[in-house]
């Protein structure tokens, strides 16, 4: 057998997990390290590799697990669909887009908001979901994430948004684009009343969703390794036709540049969270 | 000389050889004058036959044409008086946006505008009109200036859309951009603004938080380049022409959708021949408005403005 054909036989030798029979979601592979980590840990870890801390994308449902009391997250404006209104069709129908998207995910668009309690302390939250749709920002994810600053004017509860989205969704041409306007005129509002707003910067956080409310907490946490940008990388090496260096956008480098606060692991979110919106609130000041 | 563009040739060549055959006719004293007369007609028939069916495609290469007037020269044909600023006292001045203090018909206004050249040596300085943070900085110092003072702000959009680049995302790209959104919702002094050929995304409408938005009839706004569309969601950068249909990017689709309060209409074909004529009717617009808003109350300009953005959006409840 020569070299060649004994490498090639090496590849092809079933993985561990085949070889054992066990079920495929037992085991999952960390994208980052490549170390196979057990399921159950990993959810116990916050989703958290604990080989190289690679932070893996969590839902809205697995934010509110992690991160906020139990039960205490009570919905708004879940009735709030998409739709077509510019019929655009590329290599799909956006309508059709939407249609999978929705059966994929059970929800009707690519932000959470409500109201839930950290350590008791009641807050204003929306919980933005790369899952669906690139966690893009059409007109419902902007009436959403307004409504919810709109809610924190009302209440003066301290408000969080975590952000996790590539931009303006394309499919709802220039209004998309208004939604910029629109969140970031309604943070104005909010900012005038001097109810606290701290984003968490999930990963991504690039484009239109950057370039609007996510730039604009009084605070902003980002979680370790996420991209956050304007430009995404590809388009930035295809205009300056330089390979970009190592980091270039990722959580470190924007706290180095001055851009957030804080980079923060997850298990240790909650209580940072906590302590902030409890020393900013000028409502606790009141209490005591 | 002006660009010709690609659907333009045919028009161009019929004068051309109108243009022959005036000369021939007088050097070689040949009866053409019939002939001539045949061609003509035939020219302004063709003329209008392409000009009144522009493609989107074909309205963009307009938007993004050469000669097409630009925001300094429109700040300087529509003020009496104009005096340039720069700086955003920060990090440095971004020559890809302009802007200044001047009057108009004796009111005063701040201008502010995006700020592409007209040849590839103009165009590298101005950097084709992309700003870097340190322009949208300059913008929002300006604009502070006249809220102080009271002063009504103009702003002209003329972008392919914020750099991208390294120094760009350094700096902080998406955090000035945010924050002139939310700072210019916030001025009580009233905000018109025009947009003068490429509206090309977060670039463009982080000067473009106004109460008033015009666009010129050959202009174009869009969330992305066609370009960028087409390479993304058709998965074909050559797809532009189908993407830029697609985005309803023209003045009248702009209008369509209820963000845009009015089209500034151009000469037949566009303004690159014609800047002064423009100029005139932008101007007549901006005096009409700053009269009207004399009589609003400073709060309610505000209101108005945070009205319209947030009444933008379509969804089903």
């Amino acid at each position: 057998m020569s070299i060649i054909d004994w490498f090639a036989k090496k590849q092809k030798a079933p993985s561990k997990a085949e070889r054992l029979n066990i079920p495929g979601d037992l085991w999952i592979k960390c994208p980052s390290c490549s170390e196979v980590l057990f399921t159950k840990d990993l959810e116990v870890n916050y989703k958290v590799c604990n080989h190289c801390n690679f932070h893996f994308r969590l839902s809205p449902e697995e934010r509110l697990l992690y991160l906020f009391d139990k039960n205490s997250f009570v919905e708004s404006d879940s009735n709030l669909k998409p739709i077509d209104f510019l019929k655009f069709k590329d290599t799909q129908q956006y309508s059709s887009r939407i249609k999978n998207a929705q059966q994929k995910s059970k929800k009707h668009e690519a932000v959470t908001i409500g109201q839930a309690s950290i350590n008791n302390k009641m807050v204003n939250l929306a919980i933005m979901d790369f899952f669906f749709l690139g966690g893009s920002m059409g007109s419902v994810v902007g009436e959403k994430i307004t409504k919810i600053i709109e809610a924190a004017v009302e209440n003066q509860h301290p408000l969080i948004i975590f952000t996790m989205s590539g931009g303006a969704r394309m499919q709802e041409g220039l209004l998309s684009l208004m939604q910029m306007a629109k969140t970031s005129s309604a943070l104005a509002l909010l900012s005038e009343k001097k109810v606290p707003y701290i984003t968490v910067l999930c990963d991504p956080t690039t484009g239109g969703t950057s370039a609007s409310f996510a730039m604009l907490g009084d605070i902003q946490i980002a979680e370790p390794g996420a991209l956050i940008s304007f430009a995404g990388p590809r388009v930035i090496e295809q205009t300056i036709r330089q390979k970009l260096p190592d980091g270039f956008q990722k959580s470190e480098f924007l706290l180095e540049h001055g851009m957030v606060d804080m980079v923060t692991s997850r298990p240790d979110l909650k209580e940072i969270l906590f302590d902030l919106v409890t020393l900013l609130d000028p409502r606790e000041e009141v209490k005591k | 000389m002006t660009k010709i563009l690609e659907f333009e040739k045919p028009i161009v060549e019929l004068y051309e050889k109108i243009e022959q055959l005036k000369a021939l006719s007088k050097s070689g004293n040949i009866e053409l004058e019939k002939e001539i007369q045949r061609i003509e007609k035939r020219a302004k028939k063709l003329k209008m036959d392409i000009y009144s069916n522009l493609s989107p495609h074909q309205i963009v290469q307009i938007a993004r044409h050469p000669n097409r007037p630009d925001s300094s020269s429109l700040f300087r044909l529509i003020c009496e008086k104009f005096i340039p600023l720069h700086g955003d006292r920060q990090f440095r001045d971004d020559p890809s946006i302009v802007g200044g203090i001047g009057t108009i018909k004796g009111q005063r206004v701040i201008l502010i505008g995006h700020q592409k050249g007209h040849d590839t040596k103009e165009n590298i300085y101005r950097n084709f009109g992309m700003p870097h943070p340190e322009g949208y900085r300059k913008a929002l110092r300006l604009m502070e200036m006249a809220q102080k003072f009271s002063i009504p702000i103009v702003t002209f959009i003329d972008t392919p859309g914020a750099y991208p680049g390294l120094g760009a995302e350094e700096r902080g790209q998406a955090e000035a951009i945010a924050r002139n959104l939310r700072e210019m919702s916030s001025m009580t002094v009233p905000i018109i603004s025009f947009v003068i050929g490429e509206g090309g995304s977060g670039g463009a409408l982080a000067i473009g938080v106004s109460n008033k938005l015009y666009m010129l009839e050959y202009s174009v706004y869009s969330v992305i380049s066609p370009e960028g569309c087409a390479s993304i969601l058709f998965r074909d950068a050559k797809k532009a022409d189908e993407a830029s249909k697609s985005l309803k990017i023209t003045s009248v689709d702009v209008m369509g959708l209820g963000i845009a309060d009015g089209v500034i209409p151009e000469p037949m074909g566009g303004s690159h021949n014609d800047w002064k004529n423009l100029s005139k009717d932008m101007k007549k617009q901006i005096v009409s408005d700053l009269k009207n808003y004399k009589l609003i109350k400073p709060e309610a300009i505000r209101q108005e403005r945070y009205k319209k953005f947030r009444e933008m959006g379509e969804f089903q409840v």
